[in-house]
């Protein structure tokens, strides 16, 4: 047990470093990059969300956008509608996905759902929401909420102008106390707890752990953690529809990261978010406005996508536990 | 749990047990009570019945084409365990295909059936091959990424050759007459295209020719024996490899064929193959995951609750209730409506 909480304290101290280092960045980096910088930190906050469930607990989510998308509607319609702060907002999202995702994965558990249809269960469950969102006039229904703009910035209604570092450092923070909460819930007896019925959830029954109620804990975390970034994401970008918030491409980009960097692994969502962000923005730039000797592709629109699922295809034969997985494992050796 | 005297308790208690199918019941009568009104109105009114019979024939053909689009993705999941996200893609492309050969080298759309349905059984082979194959014994979430690449692969690679315009083929005999029977054909007000009935029957036709190819011949035979039990079969001398191969590319062709089908009477644009990927989803859980011809089944019971739905929800989307039904069946019979191989 010792060396365990020994471990969990050189994690937190990475984290430390890491932040410390991190909050330097808008001081150095500014428009356009900075802007990609921010995206980077909320593809990696949603990615540590997935991972509590789809990595450390074994449950494979393919409709983490039903998560997403409540935190982001949580805290639009509040805004919107009642000009309470994001803040609370964030809050109230958080406790509602964490509900959402406690119902209907203690129904699948309890229906006894597993790989292909869990994983069709949980889909089902966003395109519902996406579905039903779409037809709700209160909601504002296909056309979206749309955050108003303030007149000058403010920390208690997280608005601030573009050129302020703000947004970063608020992004760097979010990202920061997720990581910590995954970093402490997995050195913890209900952390572990959690790892053991992934693996052996007969093996972990017999030693008297509840499988149930601890996948269940995990997925509520996980969509708490999912729905906070989907608070940020409405503050920073001032609008949401059904369709960003709870369409496919949403629950793929969500556990894009965590499987790219590496499942089951604390930074792997970081630095699958650190690779797929900027080399997604890079080929669309390539595309946009391409060097002399690449003139034939300008404008092209669908060749940033294919080059994207060209490198997606490839990660995925060749370095099948994620970039970050796959470079631990070598090093371990 | 160590507590004796709690389970000689739940012994005493008659237990009441409802069997899962009449939740199924349950859920459909709530609707009906919900939507008493639309119910109504469908029901007892002239314009009323028309409306609903239009749904019912549109549901009842269209759900033959996506029984065969079904059909196609439970085989493969049926044979290689994949949940193929990349089928819609396939069937996109196969569209494109077909549109290119009707109106660049001017051939029917229907006798296309006889070409592109081959090109993309050797596209398919030819992906397994390559890029599916060597992702086999990896995790599902692995696999599933992979199709899911494929599918943005395929509709982007769509995207750059053809723009994202929509296209179109036109049946000139659309409004003919064939003997004392005149198209579009008019059954007590409601009105029904040729390309539709074309669709619906051609789909079961080639389900047909699936199903003998399954039962009757050797191939098929080993790839049903594949689907049951991997190791059996290459023990006794299936070449399990060419068996998937031949599945995926097979799978792949009935899309094909499927895409074909319905081109008459859609638009085409580099997503149109998306909408029935989704719904071949729904269906192939409904038929039971691997069960070919549940899949069938499975199509048109999904036309028409999407058609029907669409009456008793109006502003809400079609796909509204087949989610509905999805969920409810995952939850009541995951085995699917007439069993599947799977979990």
């Amino acid at each position: 047990m010792r060396t365990l909480l020994h471990d969990a304290r050189r994690q937190l101290a990475v984290l430390g470093v890491m932040a410390v280092v991190l909050a330097t960045v808008p001081f150095w980096l500014d428009g356009s990059a900075r802007t990609v910088a921010i995206r980077i930190l909320i593809s990696a906050g949603v990615g540590v969300g997935w991972n509590v469930m789809g990595g450390f607990a074994g449950q494979f989510s393919f409709g983490h956008a039903a998560y997403f998308g409540i935190g982001a509607y949580s805290s639009a319609w509040l805004l919107v509608n009642h000009q309470i702060s994001p803040w609370i907002g964030m809050v109230v999202g958080a406790v509602l996905a964490a509900a959402f995702g406690a119902l209907t994965g203690w129904l699948s558990f309890r229906y006894r759902l597993r790989g292909a249809y869990f994983a069709l269960a949980t889909f089902a469950f966003a395109e519902m929401l996406r579905l039903v969102v779409q037809g709700q006039g209160w909601l504002s229904g296909t056309q979206g909420l749309q955050v108003p703009v303030l007149a000058e910035s403010s920390w208690w209604m997280m608005q601030f102008s573009t050129s302020s570092p703000n947004y970063y450092l608020v992004g760097l923070g979010l990202l920061v106390v997720l990581l910590t909460i995954t970093i402490l819930l997995f050195h913890s007896r209900r952390g572990m707890f959690i790892v053991a019925v992934r693996e052996d959830q007969e093996g972990a029954e017999a030693s008297g752990v509840d499988a149930t109620a601890h996948k269940v804990l995990a997925v509520a975390v996980s969509g708490a953690m999912t729905a906070v970034m989907g608070t940020f994401f409405v503050q920073v970008f001032f609008f949401i529809d059904p369709q960003l918030a709870f369409g496919p491409a949403e629950s793929v980009a969500i556990l894009l990261p965590a499987v790219v960097g590496g499942t089951g692994t604390i930074w792997g969502p970081v630095v699958g978010a650190a690779i797929l962000i900027p080399l997604g923005e890079w080929t669309a730039k390539v595309v946009r406005d391409p060097p002399a000797f690449l003139d034939v592709v300008a404008g092209r629109s669908g060749l940033d996508l294919m080059f994207f699922a060209i490198v997606l295809i490839i990660i995925l034969l060749f370095l099948p536990k994620g970039v970050y997985g796959s470079l631990a494992q070598r090093w371990r050796r | 749990m160590s507590d004796v005297g709690a389970s000689r308790l739940a012994n005493l208690r008659t237990r009441l047990s409802v069997p899962r199918w009449a939740w199924g019941v349950v859920l459909a009568l709530l609707v009906v009570a919900w939507r008493w009104s639309e119910v109504t109105d469908l029901v007892a009114s002239g314009p009323g019945r028309t409306i609903a019979l239009q749904a019912l024939l549109t549901g009842l053909l269209i759900g033959g084409v996506y029984g065969l689009v079904a059909m196609g993705l439970s085989l493969i999941f049926g044979v290689l365990e994949i949940i193929n996200f990349a089928h819609g893609a396939f069937l996109t492309l196969a569209m494109y295909l077909t549109w290119v050969l009707s109106d660049n080298a001017g051939i029917d759309p229907y006798l296309t059936l006889l070409i592109t349905p081959i090109l993309m059984f050797l596209v398919g082979a030819a992906v397994q091959r390559v890029v599916i194959n060597p992702a086999m014994g990896q995790p599902l979430e692995n696999q599933l990424l992979l199709t899911f690449a494929l599918a943005i692969l395929i509709e982007n690679g769509l995207l750059l050759a053809f723009s994202g315009n929509p296209r179109s083929v036109r049946l000139d005999y659309a409004n003919t007459s064939i003997g004392p029977v005149d198209f579009p054909l008019r059954i007590g007000g409601a009105i029904i295209e040729l390309p539709r009935i074309v669709a619906f029957v051609g789909g079961l036709v080639v389900a047909g020719a699936l199903f003998a190819f399954l039962n009757r011949s050797r191939i098929g035979t080993a790839i049903r024996a594949t689907g049951l039990n991997r190791t059996g079969a290459s023990l006794v001398g299936v070449n399990v490899d060419r068996i998937q191969v031949l599945t995926f590319g097979l799978g792949t062709a009935v899309a094909a064929a499927a895409g074909v089908l319905v081109l008459p009477f859609l638009t085409l644009d580099p997503t149109t193959g998306g909408q029935f990927n989704i719904l071949s989803f729904v269906i192939v859980v409904l038929g039971g995951l691997g069960n070919v011809g549940g899949a069938l089944v499975g199509g048109i019971l999904i036309g028409l609750t999407q058609e029907i739905g669409g009456l008793l929800f109006p502003g809400q989307s079609k796909l509204l209730p087949v989610f509905i039904i999805f969920i409810a069946t995952l939850f009541l019979k995951p085995e699917g409506l007439f069993g599947g191989d799977a979990q």
